[in-house]
């Protein structure tokens, strides 16, 4: 049997890990980088993913998706109102969200498909073996249709995805695992798109959520939104330029302040300097600064915390062990308030972006067999219910119940000779049907004719290991299975998944020295990109000399990135790179010297 | 298909050792559990999914002595039972007329608003219930041995199923009235599942 491997496919970024001699390691690429940009861009060339993607994210904004995490499982209606925020296309649609890049509509498990392929390829070349299997890790609180989503993108990228897991119960695994948390534990996760909290009791190798809660659209990226919003605000009052609609500008803010952000988590302040076109930016952040920013968001975390541990029907003293996973946990802010909250230290040993991949691994393994003293006990995050009459909802499935789980629901016909009953089946916690996620429509098909209430239809809801539902029906009476027409809300059909594995064989077979020319070719757009760029803007402050030295080396890099020597492209991308790197400084130093004179003359105005 | 008792191997008894279920949760758990089952055939499989998902439904219904009560009225009617769902009879009458008071102030602070004095008021009425509703939940658990010795003697259990039942509907009745009182005061907004019952 081939080996099976743990992916944890994020907002930010994706890994892959595996289990090595009972030890959890994640793979990396060829140049050593573990983490991999869940970036992925369409070029004249070709897809690009990753860091190559990320890398060209500002000049093709139009054509590059990120973040698409957040649009897994959702409908246009959900997401139209942070479409303002994305660079990329959302085509107004009845059903599943859909992006538009030049003339193709591309779905996000497509999307996903493509970050899932290139992790699969990575191990692949790590092994020197085919890798078919995997375990793919969701935050808790995901609905069904997200991890329905989820499990179609493995299918896409072809991967049999063996198990969906929970991201924080994953990263439980991995600090179980080494023994370093037992009793009641409670796992906070705040990634670049996402929030869960998960209570557990781990005892005798035993793992036992007892209650999830979160919010899946809160995140690093929110932090980043908020400032960006900031950074136009300030530009627009001392530049007198409006940025907001500029997408390559937004890029280059989002990507500088999330750096920025990034560095405030180690430093009390930071200078930020975006070169644009005509102008460079530059200024310097506090600490205290993005804390006022990211304060509501951070506060926003509480309220489902409290929710789970009432839940879990403990306080918060009650709890033994606090544990932070996701890189939005590096803030100083989250740390402190989740401290305050829970009234001790959380702890981090694992490092935060790595340690769910490496709970999926030791999910894999235990699938795999190899690890036999450890169980996870995971529950469903929200209810399930079905409408009944005047659109309420009867709960079938109580949130937080252990999975697997079922339930029956009997149902009949009201008119005589009704050979058809329909349902509709939602996941949420209000009262009224509206107010839920609606999952899918249910035809009940092939009943026998009868009077009216004379069949007896036995519906059993079942919520398999993965948090994913399987509905069966049967006529008592005759005991015939009745047939089910399920339509999803939200989700892709059994028949246009089969056709994006089809379509995906393309992918899977396209030549992998192919795909890495193609890389090394992006890579020198990009950095023949910002030569240009800075010579434009600050030419001057090279020497004659010097600009001879860059002029040469950007007409070597352009001669040879036109042919397909990758070794001589990347060699000529290097040698551009370290001719220009002292102009570079200098710029970087003008444009520091210039943001704190600015900011001299702000502290004069602000004391007269 | 055995009942929740069964799968437990247990009697239908009222006092159950929590730890004991515990464990015994985990062992079933780790003999049933799908995970633990992924190399095996399509029918062993499905097979798995099925009595693990039973021990879960199972576990759940036994751990809480009020859940406990309540599965085992359902089993011992012989009704189809679904978590949560309870019988609904009516709630007592000297507690209908009791409520009514708190119900009209409830009406009275929705038209008028709440000033100190009202919420203070309220406030002390919820405290007031929730302290009636732990005396109730206290007295049901009182009874168990009662019934576990019935059980043993094989006596007639219907009068015991009488007070259970007499005695979960108080309760639901008097968790109604109080989550009316906390929406009322504001409190508890994110916090309220509406799933309550009636």
């Amino acid at each position: 049997m081939s080996r099976i491997v743990g992916i944890d496919l994020g907002t930010t970024n994706s890994l892959v890990a595996y289990v090595d001699q009972g030890i959890p390691k994640v793979i990396p690429d060829a140049d050593g980088r573990v983490l991999l940009p869940s970036v992925v861009a369409w070029t004249a060339d070709g897809v690009l993913v990753g860091e190559t993607a990320r890398r060209q994210l500002a000049r093709n904004a139009a054509r590059t998706v990120y973040s698409v995490k957040r649009l897994m499982g959702k409908g246009y209606e959900d997401v139209k109102d942070e479409l303002r925020h994305l660079p990329f296309e959302v085509v107004p649609s009845a059903e599943v969200v859909k992006i538009k890049i030049g003339d193709r509509e591309v779905t996000p498990p497509e999307v996903s498909a493509h970050v899932l392929r290139a992790l699969k390829q990575r191990a692949e070349a790590f092994f020197g073996e085919a890798v078919e299997r995997a375990v793919i890790t969701v935050p808790a609180y995901f609905n069904d249709s997200q991890r329905q989503a989820t499990k179609d993108a493995g299918r896409i990228a072809g991967l049999d995805v063996l198990r969906i897991v929970n991201e924080p119960t994953a990263a439980s695994l991995a600090y179980g695992l080494q023994k370093l948390a037992q009793g009641i534990i409670a796992v906070y996760d705040l990634g670049g798109g996402t929030f869960d909290i998960s209570i557990l009791r781990v005892k005798d190798g035993i793992f036992e959520v007892l209650a999830t809660n979160g919010n899946t659209h809160l995140g690093g990226d929110d932090f980043d939104r908020a400032l960006v919003e900031s950074l136009l605000a300030d530009i627009s009052r001392h530049h007198g330029v409006d940025l907001s609609r500029d997408a390559e500008a937004l890029q280059e803010l989002r990507m500088g302040g999330e750096a920025a952000k990034c560095r405030l988590s180690f430093d009390e302040r930071t200078t930020l300097t975006i070169p644009f076109e005509r102008f460079t930016y530059s200024r310097e952040i506090t600490r205290a600064e993005i804390e006022a920013l990211a304060a509501p968001l951070v506060e926003a975390t509480l309220g489902p915390c409290r929710l789970a541990l009432k839940d879990a029907g403990l306080a918060s003293e009650q709890v033994g062990e606090v544990v932070l996973v996701g890189g939005s946990t590096r803030m100083p802010l989250v740390r402190r308030r989740v401290r305050e909250l829970f009234g001790k230290t959380p702890r981090s040993q694992l490092n935060p972006d790595e340690v769910v991949a490496m709970g999926a691994a030791v999910q894999a393994q235990i699938l795999a067999g190899g690890i036999t003293d450890m169980l996870l006990l995971d529950v469903t995050p929200l209810s399930l219910g079905i409408e009944t009459l005047g659109g309420i909802v009867s709960v079938l499935i109580p949130r937080n119940t252990t999975i697997p789980t079922m339930a029956k629901e009997y149902f009949t016909t009201s008119v005589d000779g009704q050979t058809a009953v329909d349902m509709h089946v939602v996941q949420g916690e209000r009262e009224l049907a509206k107010d839920n996620r609606s999952l899918a429509r249910f035809d009940l098909a092939g009943i026998e004719p009868m009077p009216a209430g004379m069949p007896k239809i036995e519906v059993t809801f079942l919520i398999d290991a993965n948090g994913i539902l399987q509905v069966q029906a049967k006529e008592l009476r005759t005991g015939k299975a009745a047939s089910i027409e399920v339509k999803p809300t939200y989700g892709l059909t059994e028949a246009q998944v089969e056709r994006m594995v089809e379509d995906s064989f393309a992918y899977a077979e396209a030549d992998v020295n192919a795909r890495l020319l193609i890389e090394t070719q992006t890579e020198a757009d990009t950095v023949i990109n910002h030569v240009e760029r800075a010579l434009r803007q600050a030419g001057a402050l090279a020497s004659a000399e010097e600009r001879t030295r860059i002029d040469g080396a950007l007409a070597a890099l352009r001669e040879v990135r036109a042919g397909t020597n990758r070794d001589s492209i990347r060699e000529c991308t290097v040698a551009l790179n370290q001719a220009t790197a002292p102009l570079a400084d200098r710029m970087m130093e003008a444009a520091i010297k210039q943001a704190v004179t600015s900011k001299r003359a702000d502290q004069l105005l602000e004391k007269t | 298909m055995s009942d929740y008792f069964g799968v437990f191997g247990l009697p239908r008894k009222l006092q159950v050792d929590g730890d004991a279920l515990q464990r015994r949760f985990y062992e079933l758990s780790r003999a049933h559990h799908p995970d633990f089952h992924h190399g095996a055939d399509a029918a062993r499989q499905a097979e798995a999914l099925e009595s693990s998902a039973l021990v879960n439904r199972a576990y759940r219904a036994l751990r809480e002595p009020l859940a406990r009560v309540e599965y085992l009225i359902a089993l011992e009617e012989g009704r189809e039972t679904r978590e949560g769902d309870t019988a609904k009879p009516k709630a007592p009458m000297d507690l209908l007329e009791e409520m009514l008071e708190v119900q009209e102030a409830l009406q009275e602070a929705k038209t008028s608003g709440l000033d100190e004095a009202a919420r203070a008021r309220l406030a002390k009425e919820r405290e007031r219930l929730r302290a009636r509703q732990a005396a109730e939940e206290a007295a049901l658990i009182a009874l168990f041995p009662e019934w576990d010795r019935a059980v043993e003697a094989g006596g007639d259990r219907k009068p015991l199923l009488e007070k259970f039942k007499k005695g979960l509907a108080t309760r639901a009745y008097l968790r109604t009235v109080i989550d009316d009182l906390s929406d009322a005061l504001g409190e508890d907004q994110d916090t309220h599942v509406s799933h309550r019952r009636h």
